[in-house]
């Protein structure tokens, strides 16, 4: 059982510090909230932990099975077992969803094995198959194009499905409840839910407390101005909801 | 007072007389064809069509055209390019070869009275057939080059489908260029009558050797009335080749063609595609892919000329370019007065893979009819970080995240690709340029 632990995260965005000496710890197997008001710092820290170019990293340190996953280029953090489901994942015209997903599941089998011949045809087409019908999802979804075209619905279960195929074990969840209705929201839960496990360590950054109702956190940490100022159970949620973060603001002093 | 000192502009020089004609049974048509050649100026940059396209590196005084059975003693046919590009049975094979050709056949559709033969053989055969087509097409004052090509073509290939003949089968035909300081010149000339069909692929290809060897091509289409043609070509020529070809199509009424360039190979190529559409109803598509690395360069001229009414052209050239490669893609739709009811497209897409890569995109329209929809686009754009930054997020390293994104850039065109071993063929060359 391996842990992610996040130490005295400082990052910048151009000359503007965003994340401020953020600490976290987050172990396989449980499910952590990051909560916060806007511009507080939540996509920075997924967007850094995944090891995105733009976020520059100036003091801290992020470990994941004993490495400092911060001096990693994105995919071998991948390969570690980190994931993203991104708030805006992008389109990729021309490449369809089922090629994309059996390259990077290569490219995972590669690294661990470079003598690796990649996963069966049969075997990944069967793996897919199951995987959308648990996010039900129509199987005409694998030869489209990535992303291309398709609604904020369905980029977001696009995005599960890629979790649930690559089978990471911490995985970040940046704000994927926004722009769901209920019923999408309610699917993209219950696939969260069904990979839940002792396996896998799961962060969901949210602005609202309503994903939390579906996919119950074991933890919940409220952010603000780039660090974490709270952390306590489900209840935290809960009181958020009530009293909004003014009670917190009057705290800190943010 | 003395005058500025002027470099004296180097014009590229070729070596050819009149005494090189071969003597065959196109000796008149020759003789016409090199009559425009001596007329018509060598390119130079001052020509509209050649601005973008300098040629003068070329050596042309040292080069030399083959001998009879010349192959024989240059590197032969790779066993790669052996195997048939196409899924299907071939209805036929032809491989042009220096000073030579080889050919097989299918009996039953020489029976059907098709017709697959070298330009030689059907000059003393089929006169009557080849003349009707034969400068027709691409008239030798097309340019130096098309007047060269057929004046002096060595190899030539001619196709002849009879009214009504569907050729399920398809026919393909290699042009075979091995050697340095040589000259290469084949003319294709491919006729499908009223009603017929075929799918004919066409490949070029030599080794990559030092030096200079010169290509010169004229191909010339003719689809009857109610015609079908799908047409592949794939170049992909050794990195010394200097390759310059006229192309063009002519469809009667109704006609269709599916027409693929690929343009992978070459050290510089110029080449001229265009279709004609002179039947009331005829409709062409025309898809191009060229990915130019190294110092390759990459002109291609192409033209939509619509001469009748409710005719349809759309044009699709997408290209990549790394290292110092260039491309130039120059289009012109043309609609005449009486051609009402148009609808003529085309697009050029182009994907810089490197900060010294450069592609120039013109488009063109001439349009004198009134009732008409034509439109153009031209793109020039590099791999979008935050695409690349999400395969790598899913464990796909950066190169094979940027060739993914290159493949899929290209994936429209390939699916107009009906051969599963072209497109097999353009996806090595994307893996080998991008390296």
């Amino acid at each position: 059982m391996s842990e992610l632990v996040i130490r005295n995260l400082h990052v910048r965005v151009g000359d503007k510090e965003i994340l401020k000496g953020l600490d976290l710890t987050l172990p396989q197997g449980e499910v952590h909230a990051i909560m916060g008001p806007n511009g507080t710092g939540k996509s920075t820290l997924a967007y850094t932990l995944m090891g995105h170019p733009n976020y520059e990293v100036t003091e801290g340190e992020v470990i994941f099975k004993g490495q400092n996953i911060l001096e990693l280029p994105p995919e071998e953090r991948a390969h570690l077992g980190i994931f993203l489901a991104f708030q805006y994942p992008v389109a990729i015209p021309g490449v369809s969803l089922a090629n994309f997903l059996r390259a990077a599941i290569n490219a995972k089998r590669k690294a661990l094995n470079p003598d690796d011949e990649g996963i069966p045809i049969a075997e990944f087409r069967k793996l897919l198959m199951d995987k959308m019908r648990l996010l039900n999802m129509d199987p005409s979804f694998a030869g489209r194009y990535l992303n291309d075209g398709f609604s904020g619905g369905e980029k977001k279960r696009a995005e599960i499905l890629q979790m649930a195929m690559l089978e990471p074990e911490i995985a970040i969840l940046d704000e994927t409840d926004s722009g769901l209705d209920i019923d999408a929201l309610r699917i993209v839960s219950e696939g969260v839910n069904a990979l839940r496990g002792p396996d896998l360590g799961v962060l969901v950054i949210t602005h609202y407390q309503r994903i939390l109702r579906y996919i119950q956190p074991d933890k919940v940490h409220i952010m603000m101005d780039g660090r974490i100022v709270e952390s306590g159970g489900p209840e935290l949620a809960e009181h958020l909801e009530e009293h909004g973060y003014d009670w917190l603001r009057e705290r800190v002093g943010a | 007072m003395a005058q500025p000192k002027r470099r004296p502009r180097r014009e590229v020089k070729l070596p050819f007389t009149v005494a090189m004609l071969p003597q065959d049974d196109l000796a008149d048509f020759r003789q016409q064809a090199w009559a425009a050649y001596e007329r018509l100026p060598m390119p130079h940059r001052k020509m509209e069509a050649w601005r973008r396209t300098d040629i003068r590196g070329l050596r042309g005084e040292a080069l030399r055209l083959p001998e009879e059975g010349a192959y024989r003693n240059l590197p032969p046919v790779p066993e790669a390019l052996s195997h048939p590009l196409v899924d299907a049975a071939h209805g036929g094979e032809m491989t042009l070869l220096p000073g030579s050709h080889e050919r097989t056949f299918d009996e039953a559709l020489a029976a059907q009275g098709v017709i697959f033969t070298d330009l030689r053989t059907a000059a003393a055969e089929h006169p009557d057939l080849l003349r009707q087509v034969l400068g027709k097409i691409v008239p030798p004052e097309d340019g130096k080059f098309a007047a060269l090509a057929e004046a002096l073509s060595q190899n030539g290939i001619f196709v002849y489908v009879p009214p009504g003949v569907q050729v399920e089968a398809p026919l393909h035909s290699l042009a075979w260029g091995p050697g340095v300081g040589l000259a290469h010149i084949d003319h294709l000339v491919i006729w499908v009558d009223k009603g017929a069909a075929l799918t004919y692929v066409h490949e070029s290809a030599s080794p990559d050797e030092g030096g200079q060897t010169l290509h010169v091509g004229a191909v010339e289409i003719l689809l009857g009335d109610a015609a079908r043609l799908h047409f592949v070509e794939l170049q992909s020529w050794g990195r010394h080749v200097w390759n310059f070809t006229h192309e063009r199509a002519h469809l009667g009424r109704d006609a269709t063609l599916e027409w693929i360039f690929g343009s992978l190979g070459s050290h510089l190529t110029k080449s001229f595609t265009q279709v004609r559409l002179a039947g009331e109803g005829a409709s062409a598509r025309v898809s191009g892919f060229y990915f130019a690395d190294g110092k390759q360069h990459l002109d291609h001229d192409t033209r939509q000329d619509h001469l009748a009414p409710h005719t349809t052209s759309d044009l699709l050239y997408k290209g990549a370019l790394t290292d110092y490669g260039r491309s130039v893609w120059r289009g012109m739709i043309f609609v005449a007065p009486e051609a009402q009811k148009t609808d003529g497209y085309q697009a050029n897409r182009n994907l810089l893979l490197s900060d010294t890569a450069r592609a120039d995109s013109i488009p063109g329209l001439e349009i004198k009819a009134n009732d008409v929809r034509c439109t153009h686009g031209a793109t020039i754009g590099k791999v979008d970080f935050e695409q690349k930054f999400y395969l790598q997020s899913r464990g796909i390293p950066a190169d094979e995240a940027e060739r993914l994104i290159v493949e899929g850039f290209f994936d429209p065109i390939m699916q107009r690709i009906p051969f599963e071993g072209v497109r097999a063929r353009f996806r090595e060359a994307i893996h080998a340029k991008m390296g």
